[in-house]
């Protein structure tokens, strides 16, 4: 043999059109569904054996019931494909259908789990919520004299997950997938951006495709490439408990208990007990790279172990005399904000990843695995999958240290009580605003998007900020009137809003070759004069939002493009996709370069008029323009008669070396007006107020300007062809199956019940409609307003019906908050707008005019 | 007990009886290294008696090189010890001081000049100083200097100056009929000296290659049961007083320590002590302790105060020094001692991972084990204090070895008139070395 190695091993093809990384689970199921997808030219190598990392150690619970609808749905295919694996391979997989029992020690988890419920039901998957006596009746060793009630799903399982990984490897197989054992991959070799080949301990593979599922050790391998790709991971060691067999044996289909507050499971295994958890102090392990045979070598830690038995013997107190088997250390990999890794990365086209699993690996991988290949297949998925995109990370995420401080504090969050708006703690302070640290001193509270720090409000002076930042609730927030106060001020007077975190494009070009660019990209015109602000949305060929913008047409040929915070990564790599290779065309991230103020206010006009000598009034400065003019000393500062939330004012774009000058000037002059810092979530409650939908939150990239209301952004007038026009058109033909509506909630006590956050269920006439996206209390209705889609029942032959005006406003909609449903008048437009009348008659005209054709 | 029940102390209560005397130096850093093979000490006093007869003295020699540690546990008053924790290391230090050195000092005396400090102490605010015996003591130490300036003595002599003739002085004299043993470290780079009189005792914290850590003893205890010390007092006296001078393991059925300062009772002959006592201060004759001259005295001296000097090399592995009076030692085994302190300092317990092997075990079993040396290592993070850390254990723990903090709390909240009758005094010095400084030197010397 020329290349060493075992001589039993089967040879190395030289090419491929897609290599995965990864025999495990996950990697196994990219596999299997490529396969079914009609690839036929894949190779899967794996650097040990089959399902010989966290796999073969797998706790092999598959439970549905996930935090977000997405992680819900992955479960529910993955509970699917595995139940029928058996039938499809002949390979048993040890699936039993338990059942599992989410349960709730306090008020609080019983809440969430209720509005998890509500959540499920909308996916179709089924669940209850039931009383302690219940769950004493469908599990013989449960205490529930401490329980509030639980959640049970009757269709979550227990498999053996080396199993799963055996039969989806061996029905990949069959479908023409090369495994390859024992061959380690220890480069990726990028060509012009785009992944070429593959060298392994064995010689290389040309490929296409590469997918790296290589779990504990994908980050590793990310950086084991020419061009460095940043997989955000980091393991950390997880321990369970086996037991020997009771006395009384355990049934094998006794449910799964899963009770987050004890921070424990348990499952049946073998007549006895399978029992582990997320402690509080999480080991991790791995941060400086290891090879895999560290894996068979992990350590029993009984010591760690403790808190986990005593919530154990707590849950199941007859469970003192059981005998210990093993206590089984399986390290696990997490990633930055609990959610998976998938998707191509940005800079690497080609370079596909799925990893980050977050200890429900065995309940993602189906899932995920199919998306994977979906997205490989069509170019995208069959689902908004944004939430675990890797694209939401940057290489500012990939740093070590941030890793390692940040899993510390995931792994145990993935079973702490969540409540609306809660932010991780570590890792922050990465990115800030040049005027970080004068907000701060003034009462700021920070939030993080994107590794920047944002002001969530301002805690006044005097207020108790200690009990401020503890409180938790799923009712009325205590800082309930501080934000009703910053909101109030940008209503009558005038408010600064540090906006920086918005990612910042500067588009160039010595030709025509930007402004092409750009009406391709963008669904409005942007072929505007000098000095125009542009809202548009950047749209794939679906013509759904792959990112929503504010464009600036600087010169003639040159365009400032602004975008939300977490587009950083993902705007970036859809302009570079789909950019020419010309030299004359530049593209460049200016996010750090300035420091974005928003002015929101009618006193905006007066601030600003009185630091540039300059009359700021829409006659002298009309809507939707933009201005190089000075403010104070300093000079070049962008100032655009525009703001996010639809009150009067300006966004100040200013270089940051003249970040604080500005601010000082502005806040001084301000005084006699007013003004006041204000922060994000007086910005929400005014943007949700005013129907403003977000990328995000409200918009994804399935949604379409048209389900929106935002035809009038969309240049159909125009002979211009642009990404999602043809889609659009057809939509237009067809109607609209969803639109967005802005549901006010009536009947709902603001001070007693409990808030809308988001996901919650809309019902139209007593019948499932559709989901909210984003929600806030208006502090001008004094009342609730929930955004989100509706659509309606799908007709005779289960087809999609189009919405009509009628059905939006003719119908009684309720919306479901944690299992009680609250009624709401549905709006497709705000009450209160500057524009009221004329956006009125445009929105009414927009939904005839697609309704009629 | 059913008295004592109503005295427990809360751990805050605890705590803070505990720390009361705890007491840390960091020797400072240059440049971010520290380029002293002592990183720094801890120490704590815990008293049983009222007033406390214990004395700790700590001070770097700032004309030499080198860091004095030492332990003074007095009995029959505590007069005694607290005048060693003053002096004492100024007499090691100046027969540490070069010839020329020793004139400089000399002529700035006679000159009235003012002369370079000798120590720099390290003290707690409750180490007591006596201002009023300084000028006394300045000149006995300067009598003594210009005695080494004639001859060069051994540094033996120094530890024969607490008698010398002063003997008028009440302040003197109260401190010559107590007594006090010393146990005394010099730390100089990689040499370390013991210089011990008496049974409190310094022993080294080394930590083998598999990290755990051993006890190596650096002194020998001046008692009863040190067979070589039985065979010289016995040596040192006719035969006929073989079976009196040591009676019930006592120096002449009445004294514990074999080596001592003061004590004048068991050194003087009856008639210098006769004649002391009634040309003395009108205080002494009243105190009958003074008065009474021990069974079966006949050929004074039987006590000493000449210390046994030990040199030990420092290597790497030698991680700390304890010093502890013997209310220490005898609430804790040296070899408990040095894991209590390796663990704490180096913050790893050195427990055995529990392995489930082959064995039948339940769950209950299993949480009943993991209960209790979880409960054994929080103590550890109560303290910052190395020194209190040990106390904590030296007074709290139970037959498993773990702090009880029951059992804390009633030995803490004994009365003043109990108290002596559980527990002696106890002081303790922890000085940790600086491995990288002993492996760089002996590097250099290799």
């Amino acid at each position: 043999l020329a290349v060493g190695g075992d001589p039993q091993l089967p040879p190395l093809p030289g090419q491929a059109r897609v290599v995965i990384c990864g025999g495990g689970i996950v990697g196994t199921s990219v596999a299997y569904h490529l396969a079914k997808l009609g690839w036929t030219d894949v190779v899967l190598l794996e650097q040990g054996r089959l399902g010989a990392g966290t796999t073969r150690l797998c706790a092999g619970i598959l439970s549905m019931a996930k935090p977000i609808s997405i992680e819900s749905q992955m479960a529910s295919y993955s509970s699917s494909l595995y139940q029928q694996l058996e039938e499809e391979t002949g390979i048993k997989t040890g699936y039993v259908k338990t059942g599992s029992l989410c349960l709730a020690q306090n008020q609080d988890r019983f809440i969430s789990l209720k509005r998890l419920a509500t959540r499920l039901k909308v996916l179709g998957i089924s669940c209850n919520i039931i009383k302690p006596k219940e769950i004493a009746k469908l599990h013989p060793l449960v205490n529930i004299h401490d329980l509030v009630g639980a959640l049970h799903l009757p269709e979550d399982a227990v498999v053996s997950s080396p199993d799963v990984n055996h039969a989806l490897a061996v029905a990949a197989a069959r479908q023409g997938v090369q495994i390859l054992e024992q061959t380690a991959i220890q480069q990726v070799v990028v060509e012009k951006g785009h992944v070429t080949a593959v060298e392994t301990d064995r010689g290389s593979i040309e490929c296409d495709y590469f997918v790296n599922c290589a779990g504990q050790w994908a980050y590793e391998l990310g950086q084991a490439s020419e061009v460095k790709v940043s997989v955000p991971l980091h393991g950390c060691e997880h321990f369970y408990l086996l037991t020997k067999p009771l006395q009384e044996m355990l049934s094998p289909n006794t449910p799964v208990i899963i009770d987050m507050d004890g921070r424990m499971y348990a499952r049946p295994w073998q007549g006895g007990l399978l029992s582990g958890g997320l402690e509080k102090n999480p080991k991790p392990i791995f941060t400086e790279g290891r090879n895999q045979l560290e894996v068979q070598n992990m350590q029993e830690d009984w010591d760690h172990f403790e808190p986990m038995l005593s919530a154990l013997l707590r849950r199941m107190p007859n469970l003192e005399a059981a005998e210990i088997h093993q206590l089984v250390n399986c390290p696990e990999s997490f990633t930055p904000d609990m959610r998976c890794l998938m998707g191509e990365t940005p800079g690497v086209s080609g370079y596909y990843v799925l990893a980050g699993m977050n200890s429900s690996g065995l309940a993602f991988a189906g899932g995920a695995g199919k998306y994977l290949a979906e997205w490989m297949t069509y170019g995208y998925p069959t689902a908004n999958v944004w939430a675990l995109d890797i694209k939401r990370f940057g290489n500012l995420q990939s740093s070590r240290t941030f890793l390692r401080h940040r899993v510390m504090e995931v792994m145990p969050l993935l079973y702490e009580l969540k409540v609306p708006r809660w932010d991780f703690q570590t890792g922050r302070q990465l990115r800030t605003s040049p005027l970080y640290d004068r907000l701060d001193t003034q009462g700021a509270r920070w939030m993080e998007k994107h590794g920047f720090e944002r002001p969530k409000y301002f805690v006044p002076p005097g207020k108790d900020l200690l009990s401020l930042d503890q409180s938790k609730t799923f009712y009325k927030p205590d800082w309930f009137d501080i934000v009703g106060a910053e909101v109030k001020c940008c209503k009558e007077a005038v408010c600064v809003i540090d906006m920086s975190s918005f990612t910042k494009f500067e588009l160039t070009s010595t030709g025509d070759q930007a402004l092409e660019l750009l009406q391709y990209l963008c669904a409005n015109d942007l072929d505007v004069p000098v000095g125009h602000i542009v809202h548009t949305g950047m749209l794939n060929e679906r013509g759904g939002y792959e990112n929503d913008c504010s464009v600036v047409r600087i010169s003639k040929n040159s365009f400032f493009i602004i975008s939300p915070t977490d587009q950083q990564v993902h705007c970036w790599s859809w302009i570079k996709k789909h950019m020419p290779s010309d030299p004359h065309l530049h593209l460049e991230d200016v996010s750090w370069k300035y420091t974005a103020l928003n002015l929101i206010g009618p006193r905006a006009m007066d601030v600003l008029a009185e630091l540039s000598y300059v009359s700021m009034t829409p006659e002298h400065f009309p809507s939707m323009f933009c201005k190089e003019m000075s403010v104070g000393y300093a000079n070049g500062i962008r100032v655009m008669s525009m703001t996010h939330t639809g009150e009067p004012g300006f966004m100040l774009y200013i270089p940051i070396e003249y970040a604080l000058h500005v601010y000082n000037e502005v806040m001084s002059v301000g005084q006699k007006y007013g003004i006041r810092n204000a922060g994000y979530y007086a910005l929400r409650s005014l943007r949700i107020e005013k129907f403003f939908a977000f990328w995000g939150q409200d918009l994804d990239t399935f949604t379409t300007p048209l389900e929106c209301g935002r035809e009038f952004r969309v240049k159909f007038d125009k002979d211009t062809n642009f990404l999602g026009r043809e889609a659009l058109l057809q939509q237009r033909q067809e109607g609209v199956f969803r639109r967005f509506v802005m549901l006010v909630l009536e009947d709902h006590d603001t001070e007693l019940d409990l808030w809308p956050w988001w996901g919650e269920p809309v019902y139209r006439s007593g019948q499932l409609a559709g989901t909210t996206t984003s929600s806030a209390y208006s502090y001008t209705l004094e009342r609730h307003v929930c955004l989100g889609f509706v659509s309606p029942p799908p007709g005779p032959e289960g087809l999609p019906t189009p919405i009509t005006p009628d059905f939006i406003n003719r119908g009684d909609y309720e919306v479901d908050i944690a299992g009680q449903r609250y009624p709401a008048k549905a709006k497709l437009y705000p009450f209160s707008s500057l524009f009221t009348q004329q956006k009125r008659r445009k929105e009414d005209m927009e939904l005839s005019n697609f309704q009629g054709k | 007990s059913s008295a004592l029940r109503s005295y427990n102390l809360t751990p805050p209560q605890v705590n803070s009886i505990l720390k009361a005397n705890e007491y840390s130096f960091k020797i400072p850093e240059f440049d971010g290294k520290n380029v002293s093979s002592v990183m720094g000490f801890e120490s704590n006093q815990l008293p049983a008696n009222a007033p406390i007869e214990d004395r700790r003295s700590a001070a770097t020699c700032l004309q030499t090189r080198g860091m004095l540690l030492g332990v003074f546990d007095g009995h029959a008053g505590c007069a005694c010890a607290q005048a060693l924790s003053e002096r004492l290391f100024y007499y090691i230090a100046v027969s540490l001081l070069p010839h020329d050195t020793l004139c400089e000092l000399e002529a700035a005396v006679e000159a009235g000049r003012a002369q370079s400090p000798i120590l720099q102490w390290h003290k707690h605010p409750n180490d007591y100083f006596s201002r009023e015996a300084q000028s006394l003591y300045f000149n006995s130490l300067r009598t003594y200097w210009q005695e080494l300036i004639d001859l060069t003595r051994l540094i033996i002599t120094l530890y024969q100056v607490g008698d010398s003739n002063a003997y008028l002085h009440y302040w003197v004299l109260r401190v010559a009929f107590s007594g006090a043993t010393a146990c005394v470290a010099h730390i100089d780079g990689h040499d370390l000296y013991i210089a011990n009189a008496g049974d409190a005792r310094a022993v080294l914290g080394v930590q083998e290659e598999d990290g755990s850590f051993s006890a190596h003893t650096l002194s020998n205890d001046h008692s009863a049961q040190n067979e070589e010390e039985v065979a010289r007092i016995r040596s040192e006296h006719p035969h006929s007083e073989r079976k009196t001078v040591i009676r019930q393991d006592r120096l002449l059925g009445l004294l514990m320590p074999f080596r001592a300062f003061g004590d004048v009772k068991f050194k003087w002959s009856i008639e210098l002590q006769k004649r002391v006592l009634e040309s003395g201060p009108d205080q002494l004759h009243d105190n009958e302790h003074t008065k009474f001259i021990p069974p079966n005295y006949h050929t004074p001296p039987y006590l000493t105060a000449e210390p046994e000097i030990t040199h030990h090399r420092l290597r790497p592995q030698d991680r700390f020094l304890v010093i502890g009076s013997d209310g220490l030692w005898e609430t804790l085994h040296r070899q408990e001692v040095i894991r209590v302190v390796g663990e704490y300092l180096t913050g790893v317990h050195q427990r055995q991972p529990l392995k489930v092997g082959g064995y039948k075990v339940t769950l209950g079993q299993m949480q009943g084990l993991l209960e209790e040396r979880k409960a054994r290592t929080s103590s550890a993070f109560e303290d910052q204090n190395a020194a209190t850390h040990l106390m904590r254990h030296a007074v709290g723990n139970n037959e498993f070895g773990t702090v009880d903090h029951e059992r804390l709390s009633k030995m803490l909240s004994l009365p003043e008139e109990l108290a002596r009758m559980y527990r002696d005094d106890i002081t303790i010095i922890i000085a940790q070395f600086n491995p990288h400084v002993i492996g760089a030197q002996r590097h250099d010397k290799s």
